[in-house]
């Protein structure tokens, strides 16, 4: 009987059911269409945020830019902060161009309701942050959002 | 022959497939943080303010080149920050060092005493950026504690559950009583 039993099975080869792998794909699939944010910006330099326990979620992704500050991911450049406006390193004078350039992009109404995001590493000293505050303020961009991370100090 | 042989063709359980597909999904769900923009809101004063406010209204917090506190050129730690802006901006008993308080007739609270409190926040250009925002959210945290007090007196909720719950009136009567009115002064250079 047990003789019999093993050699049929080492007869047949056996074949893995592959009936429900489309349904895992898709799953799989549709999760990560949904969890996915793009990326806008390729980030040059290494930002840790500071932490801040009262930070609150930016509501509307469409009415935020990006302003980098930070020490370049390359070492190449050395560790002083650097300044990223989209995808390339900007000077300060940079700073008001970039936002005149990206106002039109939106639509009228939300032109005004504009948010820069300020992603500065913690590390970095103000003078940098001021500078391209001076500049914000300049280009009447006056809704600012320092970036940072939720801390654990909250009761 | 060949039809005897196809029958007897054994296949794997296919019935834990969706199982393990499930615990993929909950793997991935738990493990993936989706990118979400956190931060301190603020607004940037308008180019030169020239609106005199008497000095004892303002509250000015200094941090300086070597990442130290003064209040009202007072070193103190940040940890005592908190307490002291709440303090200010309450003026709980009526002191004449601390802001003016005036009566306010406020929806859904009623008459009410409302401080003209300003912080002023300066620092110098050599201050660490982590320190300059481990500032403001302090200063953002009193705000918070003492708004969320008052909610809970008033409509025995806390000052979150009321911003979610997305009850705008009672959340701006709060924000009436305390306006966070955090200024970001010019930094200076000595």
């Amino acid at each position: 009987m047990f003789q019999k039993k093993y050699s049929r099975s080492e007869k047949e080869p056996q074949e893995n059911a592959t009936s429900s792998l489309p349904d895992i794909v898709f799953m799989l699939l549709f999760f990560f269409m949904v969890a996915t944010v793009m990326k806008e910006n390729e980030p040059l330099v290494k930002i840790s945020p500071p932490e801040a326990s009262e930070s609150k979620k930016l509501e509307d992704r469409s009415l935020v830019r990006h302003i980098f500050i930070g020490p370049p991911q390359n070492r190449v450049l050395g560790d002083q902060p650097r300044l990223q406006l989209n995808d390339a390193f900007a000077s300060i004078n940079d700073v008001r161009p970039y936002i005149e350039e990206q106002r039109p992009q939106m639509p009228e109404v939300l032109q005004e309701k504009m948010i820069v995001s300020l992603k500065v590493d913690q590390a970095t000293q103000m003078q940098m942050v001021t500078d391209v505050k001076q500049e914000l303020k300049k280009a009447s961009a006056r809704k600012i959002n320092y970036a940072s991370t939720p801390g654990n100090d909250r009761p | 022959m060949i039809m005897k042989r196809r029958r007897k063709t054994p296949t794997i359980a296919a019935g834990s497939m969706a199982d393990i597909a499930f615990l993929l999904l909950v793997f991935f769900l738990v493990t993936t943080t989706v990118d979400t923009e956190l931060g301190l809101m603020r607004l940037l004063p308008f180019g030169e303010d020239s609106g005199v406010v008497h000095e004892r209204n303002v509250l000015e917090v200094l941090v300086n080149a070597d990442n130290e506190l003064l209040v009202e050129d007072q070193k103190i730690t940040i940890e005592e920050l908190r307490q002291l802006a709440k303090t200010f901006i309450q003026n709980a008993e009526d002191r004449a060092d601390l802001p003016l308080r005036v009566e306010k007739d406020i929806p859904l609270l009623g008459p009410i005493m409302v401080s003209k409190q300003v912080i002023s926040l300066q620092n110098h250009g050599r201050t660490s950026y982590k320190t300059y925002v481990a500032v403001q959210n302090e200063l953002a945290a009193a705000y918070h504690e003492l708004r969320d007090d008052l909610s809970k007196r008033y409509f025995n909720q806390s000052y979150d559950a009321l911003v979610s719950s997305k009850a705008k009136a009672k959340v701006a009567a709060i924000r009436a009583v305390y306006p966070q009115r955090i200024s970001e002064a010019e930094p200076y250079t000595q």
